[in-house]
């Protein structure tokens, strides 16, 4: 500091200004550069998260806008709701018929899409228009899709001598046609990011492979699938994610919001926004939240876990 | 033997089967919408009809005048304020978030790694854990009802500030920032001649995608908004509580908010293909 001080005290005073402001700049603008972002993300995500823990534990009065401390009332009363279970499992059930089928879906049309193909990105866009289709609207066009006396899928089922599937009435087949939604609008996506990991394959092994006499199938089974499996856990992952949060398509599934009259498709995200929006409880709200994240958290490590067990197996394994 | 002149054009020469398959697949991706306009041309029985002609009726603009000068659709409104939102929260997303990537890719300061961690950590947050607090938070700033209340939460995400750090971790040499630094720019100088250019590929798929994201955003605003300020997501909700007794108009009512981004799509579903596939070669 004081030798600075001495080697800028021959300069005159303009420089040295210049030569402080240099330096303040060089140290202080990261700082200001990164301050907008933790600004907003300090009021908007992390006091919430944390005040969302407090009210999980109070009696909320939504006039009054304060709350009594009840210690873990909200959660004893969300652990033994009935209604919390059956949303529960609506939300796996709805998540492993979305997520599967859609892994495989989007693995099949992007092998087909990692061809030479003629008009190329008219195919790649053409597989992406579902995503510019708001869930909201993909609810609501598939619940008449999916409409239990008249509707499309069961006149066609009817076509081929199947009675008609009550899909709003009963619980597997309404999980099935909320899934359906989910894959219609995310599979093309998917499929893209899937395309991009299989573009990445060097070409020289398929022809390696080729000439050790290994036919497409092979190929794709013992060179493509090994290969884009980083990336396949990537989609998996991001798909655990939002299909925990399931909420949009649930919601738009009848006119009532509510989940079916005897919550067949009730989703957790519902069940929460029904108890903090519907009948103004947000310490339970709350509570239901804080469980929601947690189940996301074990449900992230497990896949962390699988991730890392593939990702050494592929190492020891090699080819 | 034929094998010997396998060549890697000749192993992914596409045969009539992937041509066939693909076609299934656009098909069944644009098959709902073609039914939203086939509904939405019909009339109220429409949707019940049990032989149902696959021509569409000639209501469709009929249909979608009723439901645009409906008022408690308050559809204009609606469409307005789904562009103001989409547009505010697309632009400053991209602003706030090219301006913290190029700090956390570029610049040396002290406790960069540890924030750049947690700002990766809070991507797996969901955003439901925030809303009951972010509600009480907005109740007591006077802002239900407006959409400020939208906006202002969602001005930049980790997402875009990872997304950008990213790519100029990757994209920005460096060397540049020096050369700028010793031709005498300042920090910001450098950012704008140097940051912001080689962001911009970047920055223009983040903003196509923060856009959709917003556009399509459904719980907050349901939660925070009414009937009479809406977004259209929201508005088509209230389309389908208050008219499913004609679903020829609910139906009309989605295709016409399906429209503004399909017109989007035609324009920048290039660039959305490539910044999904970009991204996918990065994660």
């Amino acid at each position: 500091m004081s030798t600075t001080d001495l080697d800028t005290k021959t300069e005159t005073s303009r420089d040295l200004w210049r030569q402080r402001l240099g330096r303040w700049d060089l140290k202080a603008s990261p700082y200001l550069y990164i301050a907008p972002f933790f600004i907003v993300f300090a009021l908007f995500g992390i006091f919430p998260i944390i005040y969302t823990a407090v009210i999980s534990m109070m009696d909320w009065d939504t006039i009054r806008n304060s709350g009594e401390f009840i210690g873990f009332g909200n959660f004893d009363f969300v652990l033994h709701d009935r209604k919390f279970w059956l949303a529960l499992r609506n939300t796996f059930s709805i998540f492993l018929l979305s997520s599967i089928p859609q892994l495989l879906m989007s693995t099949f049309i992007a092998a087909m899409l990692d061809h030479h193909l003629r008009a190329r990105t008219f195919w790649r866009m053409g597989v992406l228009v579902p995503y510019v289709v708001m869930p909201v609207a993909v609810g609501i066009i598939f619940s008449k899709l999916f409409a239990d006396e008249s509707g499309v899928f069961n006149q066609w089922l009817g076509m081929i001598g199947i009675d008609p599937i009550g899909w709003h009435k009963e619980v597997l087949p309404s999980h099935f046609a909320i899934a359906t939604m989910v894959n219609f609008r995310w599979t093309g996506y998917n499929a893209l990011i899937l395309l991009a990991a299989m573009q990445a394959i060097p070409r020289d092994l398929y022809e390696a492979a080729a000439i050790d006499g290994a036919g497409r199938l092979r190929r794709f089974i013992s060179v493509t699938i090994p290969q884009i499996r980083p990336t396949m856990i990537f989609v998996i992952i991001t798909a655990t994610i939002g299909g925990l949060q399931i909420f949009d398509e649930p919601r738009m599934f009848d006119n009532t919001g509510s989940g079916g009259a005897d919550q067949q498709w009730l989703t957790i995200t519902m069940y929460m926004y029904n108890t903090g929006w519907g009948q103004l409880n947000f310490g339970r709200a709350s509570a239901i939240a804080w469980l929601l994240f947690l189940i996301i958290v074990i449900f992230s490590l497990i896949n962390l876990w699988i991730t890392r067990r593939f990702i050494k197996t592929d190492k020891t394994g090699g080819i | 033997m034929a094998l010997r002149r396998t060549s890697v054009i000749s192993l992914s020469r596409p045969t009539w089967f992937v041509y066939a398959a693909l076609g299934v697949v656009l098909i069944a991706s644009l098959f709902p919408l073609y039914y939203t306009f086939l509904i939405g041309s019909g009339d109220a029985s429409t949707v019940t009809d049990q032989n149902l002609s696959w021509i569409p009726a000639g209501n469709f603009l009929s249909n979608a005048a009723s439901v645009i000068s409906n008022p408690a659709v308050n559809f204009w409104k609606a469409l307005g304020n789904s562009i103001i939102v989409s547009t505010t929260v697309g632009l400053s997303t991209v602003i706030l978030s090219t301006i913290a990537g190029f700090a956390f890719a570029k610049l040396n300061f002290k406790g960069n790694k540890v924030l750049l961690t947690s700002v990766i950590a809070t991507m797996v947050v969901p955003v439901q854990l925030g809303v009951v607090p972010l509600y009480i938070l907005m109740n007591e700033f006077g802002w239900t009802g407006s959409l400020g209340a939208v906006i202002v939460p969602a001005l930049v995400t980790a997402f875009g500030v990872f997304w950008m750090t990213q790519y100029l971790q990757q994209s920005l040499p460096t060397e540049l920032i020096e050369a700028a630094r010793v031709d005498g720019c300042n920090m910001l100088r450098t950012f704008w001649h140097v940051g912001v250019p080689a962001a911009r590929p970047a920055a223009a798929m983040l903003f196509l995608f923060t856009f959709v994201t917003a556009w399509n955003n459904f719980m907050w605003p349901l939660i925070i908004l009414d009937q009479s300020n809406p977004t259209l997501p929201l508005a088509l909700s209230l389309l389908q509580a208050n008219f499913f007794v004609d679903y020829s108009l609910v139906l009309a009512g989605v295709m016409l908010a399906t429209i503004p981004l399909l017109l989007l799509f035609i324009f920048a579903g290039r660039q959305l293909v490539s910044g999904i596939m970009a991204g996918a070669v990065k994660g």
